[in-house]
């Protein structure tokens, strides 16, 4: 529900790396989202068409990596991915350790541009 | 034709946001105020602990309040009966708060006059785990009712809060059918850093704990002087 929030603050510094790089357009921005952000990807690129309008970014095309959630096992040192919706709890697969920690899944940032 | 080229940018989406909580934070620091982000579901009991901490750290503190629940000018009156300054944000049906708001808000209160800022966010899981507003410590309740597999299905707010205040801990043997040790369990796998505190609001059970340990967060933050300040 926050995402026109966040399109709106993505927007703003794609158009600002744009300038800066002197764009005449922007072809696709690259983001990288972990799966712990709850956003919904169809919600970003419709709120995106319509905040971008008259932008340099207009039509641009949202291309959305969307990076797994990983602990790490305190006993083994293995990583592991999780998909939290789908577990009850969280352990290692391989020593069955539940003594983990959250290692990425958090990311929420703007890798690069693609522009002319 | 033009040429396709990359433009490296690796910036936080928020980063927007982030500029103006750190503004906000600066501001409190400056006039050694300590805010906290109380972040809930509906019906947790976030307007219930705001009423308790008050009346417990009344005495010692001087707090005011930022009430950011879209259906709580009710709760806005119940702080402000309590004897402690209250802003009300219009958050129109927005689903969490930001830091441009709380700016808002802290210009309209005396902060040279307080010690405690609570704000009382969005009473939702999700989207105000997203947003900095420049705080000290976030703070999350979770409520027995709702269900000790909440980290699971809300894994980022688990993740980010400071303190977990465990509510409504009289429902425990009774009706709700919570497995601690898996909740905590799961906690512990999202936020190695979390202090948690069980309580209950309507028994005053283990609220102390919460207290005391806003206590000392407090005091450590005002015990941070800056000597620049004449």
């Amino acid at each position: 529900m926050h995402e026109l929030a966040v399109v709106q603050s993505m927007l703003d510094v794609v158009l600002e790396h744009a300038r800066q790089g002197k764009a005449q357009r922007v072809e696709s921005i690259v983001l990288k989202i972990g799966e712990l952000r709850d956003l919904v990807d169809e919600y970003i690129q419709s709120y995106f068409d319509y905040l971008s309008k008259d932008t340099l970014a207009a039509g641009a095309n949202l291309k959305i990596e969307r990076l797994p959630v990983v602990f790490l096992c305190k006993d083994c040192d293995n990583r592991f991915p999780v998909r939290l919706q789908e577990v009850v709890r969280i352990a290692c697969p391989h020593c069955g350790g539940e003594k983990v920690n959250l290692v990425s899944g958090r990311e929420f940032y703007i890798d690069h541009l693609e522009v002319i | 034709m033009a040429e396709m080229r990359l433009i490296d940018v690796k910036k936080e989406i928020l980063s927007d946001n982030q500029a103006r909580a750190a503004e906000n934070r600066e501001l409190l620091r400056r006039n050694r105020v300590f805010m906290v982000n109380l972040m809930a579901s509906p019906g947790a009991g976030k307007t219930s602990l705001i009423l308790h901490t008050i009346r417990e750290l009344q005495e010692a503190f001087r707090i005011g309040v930022i009430e950011g629940d879209i259906a709580s000018a009710v709760d806005a009156e119940k702080v402000a009966a309590a004897g402690v300054p209250a802003v009300q944000l219009r958050t129109g049906g927005f689903c969490h708060l930001d830091a441009t708001m709380i700016s808002m808000a802290l210009q309209e209160m005396e902060l040279a006059k307080l010690d405690l800022v609570i704000v009382e966010n969005v009473g939702n899981l999700v989207c105000p785990a997203e947003f900095d507003l420049g705080e000290n410590k976030k703070a999350m309740i979770l409520s027995i009712p709702e269900g000790d597999d909440k980290p699971l299905k809300y894994p980022l707010m688990f993740s980010v809060t400071d303190a977990l205040v465990i509510n409504k801990m009289d429902y425990l043997g009774g009706e709700a059918d919570f497995d601690m040790t898996a909740f905590m369990a799961r906690i512990q796998s999202l936020n190695q850093t979390v202090r948690t505190f069980k309580v209950s609001c309507k028994t005053g059970e283990g609220l102390e704990s919460w207290t005391h340990w806003l206590r000392d967060e407090i005091a450590s933050c005002r015990g941070a002087v800056p000597e620049t300040i004449q």
